[in-house]
């Protein structure tokens, strides 16, 4: 292991460097360096097809990394996965579970593959009970369960055998929202409580600020901000103005917004315009009166706090949520500051 | 460089050790002899075709071909029978939705050796031909069927069965792994035909002609019915035994290798 730094107490759960995955011309994963510390719920956000399920897939030794090298809980997942694999659980996308048996057997032959002897086989299944809280269903059938339930039945069966590192490849995706609370409820209790190193992809905005104590957003393969989530916010600026403009003068408006003195970044979208700003309050008319002065109307002109959106607009150019008035899916004209993120985010 | 906490540390749970690979396939056939226990319809055809066929060949062909000499048609096709109702039987498709659905990914992410995901649902495979040979035994005794070659010549018969079972099951797991397709692993039946009826499941070997003949002699379920049937009807017959052992033994080794080669595939990190 050329470069490993993994002495002491300093040990990071998880360490990746230059990792690349492709399928055949496609390069999923193109180059991803992180590092997770013990402890540490660690989010991993980005849209579909960014490369997250790839990155965990490599990380959980089911995929091999194409180039670049990677240890979990002080293993290399290439040349050691048989003591990565005993040191971690994994919840993969969408519940994976045996419709066919119960709650119970499952817990059980979870806790055999991993090879724990009949009295701790006992004492686990009996925490994992606890644990999935799913009462008398325990021993009903799979079939038979919610959403919810496969997905807190899914968590307990991946902590089984007590894993240092956790992996939650979306672990809310396609559950209500009391469900999804509950799950991030269990997360936090389980970080907080048991000291389980949590590595979660999201593609949810809202998930990924709520719960990760670290944030790194991954976009076409690659690692583009990364940081707590109110350091990545902060570095957007203190606010921001979203302005809804008619298609036509969107380009025009970028321009002009980007002369008013106390505007630090414009974005363009397909529906308007972002401004980051360290004072909103006093932009806002500022970039009203810019605008008005050379003939642009904007439809609404509104100010907030940064969003992990914002942050993910500035990264990439282009909106995570398609709900956004302002930008959604449009490309940012290159040199309109899309990539005017402050230094100081803790990027790679 | 040492864990930071140990396995046990995280969450409390119990001390992960290295199991062997007994335990290891143990825990895996635990799983797929219940699901196997919780389907008992699926047994269904493989018992009604067989038992069709045998009383359909019977009523059809026993006078014609009793006119032969030394023929008891009711013991000639009761090794048929058991053909027609362990060849194919696998739990292919479960390993398929095992696919599909992520549940062989949360597998593989534990220490399980990997060869014993399909030993262990061989042995559920074990534990259904038995069963379906033992109903089709009792079927033969039920008509009138003895064997020649007492108790000794019924438990080897029965492990005939079995071997051949599993000999064959290597043909949908390898579809299964390969394809990952639940329509492709139900097609895989259809390779049961030429094994089946391409042989003298109706009529002995010398009673054939022509091309059928030829094909018959190079097909291993020939020389499988042929040493059932000694067991059955000519007493202790090493040769036959014997030729019957190596077909099954050779198809196994074919379908053996296909297999564990593309579990090998489908569970390559690469």
């Amino acid at each position: 292991m050329p470069e490993a730094v993994l002495t002491g107490s300093d040990d990071p759960a998880i360490s990746a460097r230059g990792l690349v995955r492709t399928f055949g011309s496609n390069r999923a994963v193109d180059g991803v360096d992180l590092g997770v510390n013990a402890g540490e719920i660690y989010g991993f956000l980005g849209p579909n097809g960014a490369g997250k399920s790839t990155t965990v897939r490599m990380l959980c030794t089911l995929l091999k990394p194409t180039a670049g090298q990677a240890t979990v809980a002080g293993h290399d997942v290439v040349d050691r996965p048989g003591e990565v694999r005993i040191r971690i659980g994994v919840a993969l996308q969408e519940a994976a579970l045996d419709e066919r048996q119960t709650g119970r057997e499952i817990l059980d032959l979870q806790a055999r593959l991993y090879g724990l002897s009949a009295a701790d086989r006992a004492a686990s299944i009996a925490r994992a009970v606890d644990l999935a809280d799913i009462g008398d269903a325990m021993d009903a059938r799979v079939k038979t369960y919610s959403g919810g339930m496969k997905r807190r039945l899914d968590l307990a069966a991946s902590l089984i055998h007590g894993p240092e590192v956790l992996f939650l490849d979306e672990p809310t995706t396609g559950l209500d929202p009391v469900s999804r609370a509950q799950v991030w409820d269990e997360v936090r209790r389980l970080n907080s409580e048991l000291g389980v190193t949590v590595f979660l992809t999201t593609q949810y905005l809202e998930e990924a600020d709520a719960l990760a104590d670290r944030v790194a957003i991954i976009d076409g393969g690659r690692i583009v901000e990364e940081g707590s989530p109110s350091e990545l916010k902060r570095a957007v600026g203190a606010d921001v103005i979203v302005v809804n403009l008619p298609p036509d003068a969107i380009a025009g408006a970028a321009t002009v917004a980007e002369t008013v003195p106390v505007v630090d970044a414009v974005t363009q979208g397909r529906r308007g315009i972002t401004i980051a700003t360290a004072d909103g309050a006093a932009a806002v008319s500022s970039v009203a009166v810019a605008l008005s002065g050379a003939g642009i109307h904007p439809q609404s002109l509104t100010v907030r706090t940064p969003s992990l959106d914002d942050v993910f607009l500035l990264a990439t150019g282009y909106r995570m949520s398609a709900v956004d008035p302002a930008a959604d899916g449009g490309g940012a004209a290159p040199g309109s500051g899309s990539r005017a993120v402050a230094p100081g985010s803790g990027g790679p | 460089m040492s864990t930071q906490s140990g396995a046990a540390g995280a969450a409390g749970g119990g001390m992960v050790r290295p199991v062997g690979i007994v335990t290891d396939i143990a825990t895996v056939a635990r799983r797929s002899v219940r699901s196997l226990l919780r389907e008992p319809e699926a047994m269904a055809p493989a018992l009604i075709i067989p038992t069709f066929f045998f009383i359909v060949n019977i009523g059809a062909l026993e006078s014609f071909v009793e006119r032969s000499p030394g023929i008891d048609y009711r013991a000639f096709q009761i090794p048929v029978a058991i053909i027609f109702a362990v060849t194919g039987i696998s739990r292919a498709s479960v390993l398929v939705i095992d696919i599909q659905t992520g549940y062989l990914d949360r597998m593989l992410v534990t220490p399980v050796r990997r060869t014993t995901l399909l030993l262990g649902m061989m042995v559920a495979d074990v534990v259904l031909a038995l069963a379906l040979s033992l109903v089709v035994v009792a079927m033969g005794f039920v008509a009138g069927v003895r064997f020649e070659t007492g108790l000794l010549g019924i438990l080897l018969f029965l492990g005939l069965a079995v071997a051949w079972s599993l000999a064959f099951t290597g043909f949908p797991y390898t579809v299964a792994l390969r394809t990952g397709n639940p329509a492709a692993v139900n097609s895989s039946f259809l390779i049961f035909f030429p094994f089946a009826f391409l042989t003298p499941a109706y009529l002995p070997r010398e009673l054939m002609t022509g091309w059928m003949q030829t094909v018959a002699a190079w097909n291993p379920v020939t020389y499988l019915l042929e040493g059932m049937r000694s067991l059955l009807s000519d007493g202790w017959q090493a040769a036959a035994i014997g030729k019957a052992s190596a077909a099954i033994g050779g198809l196994a080794l074919v379908t053996f290798v296909m297999a564990f080669r593309s579990l090998a595939r489908r569970v390559a990190t690469g």
